[in-house]
């Protein structure tokens, strides 16, 4: 993928390149700049200040809200439901699609991409036509008591839908580059199924999975239009993080929103320093030498 | 389909062969878990959509659909998509410029400043560009007095919705410029031609599939989001009303019906753009098998 830069064109000019001349230089990054700073950096910058207008005491006075204390909670449950789920899908997934080859291969990869393409408004309102009470397991469930709409599990599934290519997206590339050779040597040598995928298979893929998780779970925690159709948007039950940040908006409570906000803020930060840092890694390792067999 | 065609590509027909009679185990399984996965959490809802939509009646479906209400909703909703796809278009594609071409300090920080819009909670965006274009705001104060009013009216709209799929356009164009040979560019150079002729027949044509299917891709987000959209639209029935909120709206009046109805045309929508981005992202890879040879 990365090239070393030596196989770039851009190291190798005869002759200046086109828009490498000083003027056109400066204009062009001057005009990225700016618009950059107006567009990309503020938000970031109003949302931290915003959050500390009034000072820190008051920043986690209003982050210790019970109901923003409640939403944080009820966030991190459902990632920690939705992001281990989707990781198993995301490998069963790439292994099927990368490492076999079987009629309907296409339409697959076609499927497992589908959620990236549909806005979260629409896979609420779906989820409400199957578990609601008007849906088609509607009558079921509430024969056996079972409530999955305005509560946790739509909230999971809904986010699950909204992140299902996720992981997937990470693999399929990857896999695809690395080809089978190695696990059909592993098992001809007589490896079991899982000995393979854990000892060949896995530690080639191991940052791709840690980055398609990371992405993930900023996205499951983030999600907000999926998870507002479902959840029912119940004060104090069934408000995730987001949802908390319109209720503190809609009461007026401007700090308070900034306040929910900056978490999911540092939440997005981090997960951007965490992928510079894999991709990093990523291309350090494309770039050694291929190591002897062991 | 979407992005994968390079999948197919890199399997040679010899290797496709091979993985037929595979001697990897683990398919079942894995097939198994992909299947039921896909089928429970993606297919089974969309089915159930489908299913409402179909049972409201082509007259009455006719009839939601053709509200003024609705109908304003859709036009706001896709001029606001395009013009923020114009932006995107240009911008992304110079901020691809910059990161591909030029070396400058900083240039990491901006690289990963580009993924801000897709790691930032939608709602956190609605909220920070809602107070930073409101009457108080950083911008909307000095905007305001030239006469420029941004938060609650369309433009504000087509500021969120471009925020939100920046990153499509300059993630897919970033690559392909980065790959593109010095050769031609050269070739045109001693051919006598000048910057603007070369960046035009040349390096335009070979981005332009690429930089076709990142709009397609912006505009397909755009005219399905909603968390940033509905912060700073206002959302004024007939003025700032998007789709998706009209969805919300009626599902919150109990008219199932009704959102059914929308639901299952925005779900239209995202087929359509589907479609459209898998024949341009096709176009895109025969394009680069070409120049390859």
């Amino acid at each position: 993928m990365s090239q070393p830069p030596s196989e770039r064109g851009h190291t190798e000019w005869m002759v200046t390149p086109v828009g490498a001349g000083p003027v056109a230089r400066r204009v062009v990054l001057g005009i990225v700049a700016v618009v950059t700073l107006l567009f990309l950096v503020a938000p970031l910058a109003l949302i931290v200040s915003s959050a500390l207008s009034q000072g820190i005491g008051v920043f986690f006075r209003n982050l210790s809200d019970a109901g923003t204390q409640h939403a944080i909670l009820l966030t991190v449950i459902t990632a920690i439901i939705a992001v281990p789920l989707n990781i198993l899908f995301g490998l069963a997934a790439a292994w099927t699609v990368t490492k076999f080859d079987f009629p309907g291969r296409t339409l697959l990869i076609s499927l497992i991409e589908l959620p990236y393409s549909i806005s979260p408004i629409v896979a609420g309102v779906a989820y409400l036509f199957v578990y609601g009470s008007q849906g088609l397991f509607g009558p079921l469930l509430d024969y056996f008591g079972l409530k999955v709409m305005f509560a946790l599990p739509a909230i999971v599934l809904a986010s699950m839908f909204v992140t299902a290519p996720f992981v997937a997206r990470e693999l399929i590339p990857l896999m695809q580059v690395q080809g089978t050779d190695e696990e059909e040597a592993a098992v001809t040598l007589g490896a079991s199924g899982l000995a393979t995928f854990l000892r060949v298979t896995l530690p080639n893929i191991r940052w791709a999975v840690l980055y398609g998780a990371i992405l993930c779970n900023a996205r499951v925690m983030g999600e907000f239009g999926a998870v507002s159709v479902v959840s029912g948007n119940i004060r104090g039950q069934t408000t995730t993080l987001p949802l908390q940040i319109e209720l503190l908006y809609q009461d007026y409570n401007v700090a308070g929103a900034f306040a929910a906000a900056t978490v999911l803020t540092a939440v997005a930060l981090v997960t951007i320093l965490i992928k510079a840092v894999l991709e990093r890694i990523a291309r350090e390792i494309d770039e050694t030498p291929v190591r002897p067999p062991a | 389909m979407l992005g994968l065609p390079s999948a197919k590509q890199s399997l040679s027909a010899r290797s496709a062969r091979h993985l037929r009679r595979s001697v990897i185990p683990g398919f079942g399984l894995a097939l198994g878990i992909t299947v039921l996965y896909l089928g429970a959490i993606v297919l089974l809802p969309l089915c159930a959509l489908i299913l409402k939509a179909s049972d409201v009646g082509l007259a009455q479906l006719w009839g939601i659909l053709s509200s003024p209400r609705t109908l304003s909703a859709i036009r706001v909703t896709v001029t606001m998509a395009l013009a923020a796809t114009a932006f995107n278009a240009v911008y992304g594609l110079l901020l691809a410029w910059v990161l591909a071409r030029y070396e400058f300090p900083g240039k990491r920080l901006l690289d990963a400043l580009v993924d801000v819009p897709f790691a930032l909670p939608t709602a956190v965006a609605g909220l920070a560009l809602t107070a930073l274009f409101s009457k108080t705001g950083w911008f909307g104060g000095p905007l305001e007095a030239i006469g420029l009013k941004v938060a609650y009216t369309p433009l504000g709209i087509a500021i969120a919705m471009a925020f939100t799929s920046i990153p499509f356009v300059v993630r897919t164009v970033q690559p392909v410029i980065e790959d593109l040979g010095s050769d031609v560019e050269e070739a045109g150079r001693s051919l006598g031609a000048n910057d603007f002729q070369i960046l035009w027949r040349v390096i335009f044509p070979a981005i332009f599939p690429a930089f076709l299917a990142g709009c397609s891709l912006s505009f397909a987000r755009s005219l399905g989001e909603f968390g940033a959209v509905i912060f700073i639209a206002g959302n004024q029935p007939m003025k700032t009303e998007i789709v998706a909120l009209l969805t919300f709206i009626r599902l919150e009046e109990y008219n199932y019906q009704a959102a059914a109805a929308i639901a299952a045309v925005m779900l239209a929508m995202a087929f359509l753009m589907l479609v459209v981005t898998n024949m341009v992202q096709a176009w895109n890879l025969r394009y680069l098998g070409r120049g390859d040879t």
